[in-house]
């Protein structure tokens, strides 16, 4: 049975050895999905929800997503990155375990200085979502202002982007990705434990090993739309 | 070949814009992000760039209008502009930019015209360079995507 106690820890000191059994853990449990079902699943792209109010900026974010091979859902204000995550302003703290809606975002990456909902007050509502509270977020911002930073971090920002976002800072997202989603599935199988014997190969994890489905919408990339998503090009380098 | 020659005086163009300011490294940046997939990108993204700056200079323009000595209104518009300018790497304009908002700083009313007017000349300037850079490329033929200065 998948147990985070099972592993023995590793034999050299690592720097970050939590990361690498949370990573070990991860490749077990994906390895122990067998239907080809679940092995799809394993490989879909990773999905980021990308925020900012300047049109030009999130056509840049999303080409740089996509070309980096994620999948991206861009929207042009913080309450409508909460409106797609289904959460609601005046109730961001009541939600479900196990999602309803058919949303799986990995990442959210959002511009800090935008009218009305600030990327920091995005921030704070979606670390006090218990839904969505482990998903990373990354700030971006075109100002280096040390204390902006810090809040930032200290709310729980995973990462914080000095605008012009360059295509050598979207490979600091997967790691987060991978930690979140490693937390989650000891989690869930800590939950499965605690529960019974069933078989771990079972449809153990739910929410994040769910193929996106609303965000398929066939909008078209122009930039006059709020919400425009779309899947990585079929030839994107990666 | 006449496509070649297409080619070399939009690279020198391109090259000259780096050497007198007007662009800066992010504008490469944003040129490799082209692909075959997406072969236009960076004149798609300068394009909306022109189209959402002519809008955020109305707004300034507009401001100073209606809010006389609203400094941190005209503030708060220009670092929208300026944010623009950063993204792709608009080098000169960005500067004026930040001349406004040092006069905004100031309270200098004179000082944020006066800036103003530079700004929209830089635009002004830096449209008619870029659209002539593109349609040097475009007349070259879509098979190669843009090189960078120096390189052949």
């Amino acid at each position: 049975s998948l147990s985070c106690q099972a592993h023995t820890p590793p034999a050299f000191p690592l720097p970050h050895s939590n990361s690498i059994h949370l990573l070990l853990h991860q490749a077990k449990h994906t390895l122990a999905l067998s239907s080809p079902m679940a092995v799809a699943i394993a490989e879909a792209p990773f999905h980021v929800l990308a925020v900012d109010d300047s049109v030009l900026d999130r056509k840049l974010i999303e080409r740089l997503l996509k070309t980096s091979s994620f999948q991206v859902t861009t929207v042009d204000s913080g309450t409508k990155a909460l409106e797609f995550l289904g959460l609601h302003d005046e109730d961001a703290s009541i939600s479900s375990v196990h999602q309803d809606v058919e949303v799986n975002v990995n990442l959210i990456i959002t511009d800090y200085c935008m009218p009305g909902m600030t990327g920091y007050d995005l921030l704070k509502k979606i670390k006090e979502s218990s839904s969505f509270r482990d998903i990373p977020v990354v700030i971006m911002s075109s100002e280096n202002i040390p204390s902006r930073i810090n809040r930032c971090l200290e709310e729980g920002a995973n990462e914080f982007f000095l605008k012009p976002v360059r295509l050598s800072d979207m490979s600091k997202l997967k790691p987060h990705i991978m930690k979140s989603r490693c937390k989650e599935h000891c989690h869930q199988d800590e939950d499965l434990l605690s529960n019974s014997e069933t078989n771990p190969t079972n449809n153990s994890s739910s929410s994040s090993d769910t193929i996106t489905i609303s965000s398929s919408n066939p909008t078209d990339n122009s930039s006059g739309d709020t919400i425009s998503s779309s899947n990585p090009t079929d030839n994107s380098s990666g | 070949m006449e496509y070649a020659n297409l080619r070399r005086q939009a690279a020198s163009l391109k090259r000259s814009l780096f050497d007198q300011g007007y662009l800066d490294e992010q504008f490469c940046q944003v040129e490799d992000l082209q692909d075959e997939a997406s072969p236009n990108f960076a004149e798609e993204v300068v394009s909306l760039f022109f189209k959402d700056s002519a809008r955020l200079v109305t707004n300034i323009e507009q401001a100073m209008e209606k809010y006389p000595k609203d400094f941190n209104r005209w503030d708060a518009h220009m670092q929208q502009l300026r944010g623009s300018c950063f993204s792709i790497g608009a080098s000169k304009m960005n500067n004026e930019c930040t001349s406004f908002r040092n006069s905004c700083g100031e309270e200098n009313a004179e000082g944020c015209r006066r800036t103003f007017q530079k700004v929209k000349r830089e635009h002004a300037i830096l449209r008619q360079k870029l659209e002539s850079y593109f349609q040097l490329l475009r007349q070259a033929g879509p098979a190669r995507t843009a090189t960078r200065p120096g390189s052949m």
